[in-house]
């Protein structure tokens, strides 16, 4: 019997019908299509774009050359160098993220003691020639200064949940 | 001053010789045919990118011009401005000539195509002959693409296109012969004349079987989803066109879309009346433009058969090569034969919509 109406069903094109129903309602489903450069996806204070170095409130960069994030590195993409400076704190001389290996785990930020290295919103960018892709300590400084505030915002947003 | 002008173009017209003045005629004839579908192919070239993103939820093209509508011409200026790049040991001329033999056949076929009662290019007798040959003939376009090409993915795209073709062609003929005796004429025009009398006496109804098998022949023959093994993305890159960039290229893309067209005006013209209206004899429409028999539902007709080509893209996986050997030899080949037994049986004893 279940033969028979297999035979029938097929012939009847019944499974290729019903295809065709599914297909045809989502014809007239809304379209959840996100236009981009327009319209923007919401994004999570834990988004992990392009890297920053972050200054205290008087102007003193905050990173003390621990070396943390150049050890946890899982990508090898961070190169430090450290020496004491006059005033007998311990600072970077050279603080090179190269963004070709960077994988954006967030692992320096998660090691990072002093939240000075840290991963902000930004996830536009691109680059014009080659060793671009290399950042410098002045070019993380400069991006920490620009976008210190919404920085802030997004660690205090992020607080309660650490 | 207009009079003038008119006058003017009449003695124009009249110095040309009586031979030149019907070849004139015909050229202006088949320009006003083949325009228009050149057009209408860019379109459904852009209706297939929205109908197929509407059905996966997305948007599809919106960015060139409003609404995407000119999509399909910077799509063709583009195309137009790349290089034609011909491979290495690659037949130069056969290269070249396939999107040609390609494009040829399927505008060509549109000669016999009725628009509307006596609106064709040639009211040939045999016009259903013709068309099955020209619709074979497509297949060379494939074929020498593919051999030409130098490319083993090329050259496996047209072997299996071959195949295909040639397995579908004999459902497709014999679903024809059905319909040939059931209007009793192979002039494309008296096929649709056999048909008149409202949605009842169309050749659907007694002919479903050979509908059904007509037009997904049809699907496989335009190597269109779910039959397209021929292009094959996932498996030979791009079959028997992998090798083709530019302009080459697009007239292949040209003649893929005017095939759907053709197939869809096909199936309109010789299953659903063509331009016959749906409303004849019904009560309410009786006397106002509904009723009447116009191009209108000849092209009706035909794009909800394209729709059909895209909605069928939008949902079926592709066949594997031996169901598709399985559908066309043991399925469709049996079940027209089958059919046309019943049919002549039919017209013996005068049971149906014809009397022949």
């Amino acid at each position: 019997m279940s033969r028979v109406s297999q035979f029938i069903k097929s012939f009847a094109l019944w499974e290729l019908l019903k295809g065709m129903n599914v297909t045809g309602h989502y014809l007239f489903r809304r379209k959840i299509t996100i236009q981009y450069p327009e319209e923007k996806t919401p994004m999570s204070p834990r988004f992990r774009g392009l890297h920053a170095l972050r200054r205290y409130e008087n102007g003193e960069e905050r990173c003390i050359a621990c070396k943390l994030c150049e050890a946890v590195c899982p990508a090898l993409a961070i190169t430090i160098d450290s020496e004491e400076r006059e005033d007998g704190t311990r600072r970077t001389t050279r603080y090179d993220i190269d963004l070709f290996k960077c994988i954006y785990c967030g692992f320096c930020e998660e090691a990072c003691p002093v939240d000075s290295i840290v991963e902000t919103h930004i996830f536009e960018y691109h680059f014009e020639k080659r060793g671009d892709n290399i950042m410098t300590k002045d070019m993380l400084l400069e991006i920490g200064d620009k976008y210190e505030e919404e920085i802030a915002a997004n660690k205090q947003a992020d607080a309660p949940y650490r | 001053m207009i009079d003038s002008i008119v006058s003017l173009s009449l003695d124009i017209w009249n110095w040309f010789p009586p031979g030149w003045q019907l070849f004139l005629e015909i050229i202006f004839k088949i320009i006003l045919i083949v325009l228009p579908l050149m057009l209408a192919v860019a379109y459904t070239t852009y209706a297939e990118r929205k109908v197929i993103s509407y059905m996966q939820v997305r948007i599809g093209p919106n960015r060139v011009g409003p609404r995407g509508w000119l999509q399909p011409i910077a799509d063709a200026v583009k195309l137009m401005f790349k290089e034609i790049v011909v491979p290495t040991n690659a037949n130069r001329f056969l290269f070249l000539f396939a999107p040609i033999l390609s494009i040829g056949p399927a505008l060509a076929a549109w000669a016999v195509i009725p628009f509307d009662r006596g609106m064709v290019l040639t009211d040939l007798d045999a016009g259903l002959l013709y068309i099955l040959a020209l619709t074979s003939i497509g297949v060379y376009g494939v074929i020498i693409a593919g051999w030409a090409s130098n490319s083993k993915y090329a050259m496996m795209g047209a072997l299996r296109s071959a195949a295909q073709i040639v397995a579908y062609e004999i459902a497709m003929g014999f679903a024809l012969v059905g319909v040939l005796m059931a209007s009793g004429s192979l002039n494309v025009g008296a096929i649709v004349e056999g048909q008149a009398g409202g949605v009842s006496s169309w050749f659907v109804w007694p002919l479903l079987p050979l509908f059904l098998v007509y037009f997904i022949s049809g699907v496989a023959e335009t190597n269109r989803a779910p039959f397209d093994v021929a292009e094959g993305e996932s498996e030979i890159v791009a079959g028997f066109h992998v090798e083709y960039s530019g302009m080459a290229f697009a007239v292949f893309f040209l003649a893929e879309y005017a095939n759907i067209i053709l197939i869809s005006a096909l199936v309109a013209i010789m299953f659903v009346g063509g331009w016959l209206s749906p409303f004849e004899g019904v009560a309410f429409a009786q006397g106002t433009w509904l009723a009447q028999t116009s191009m209108l539902w000849f092209f009706a007709k035909t794009a909800f058969f394209i729709f059909c080509f895209l909605w069928f893209r939008a949902t079926f996986p592709r066949y594997r090569y031996d169901q598709i050997m399985r559908l066309g030899w043991k399925v469709f080949i049996p079940v027209t034969i089958v059919w046309l037994f019943v049919e002549a049986v039919m017209v013996v004893a005068k049971v149906g919509p014809w009397s022949v």
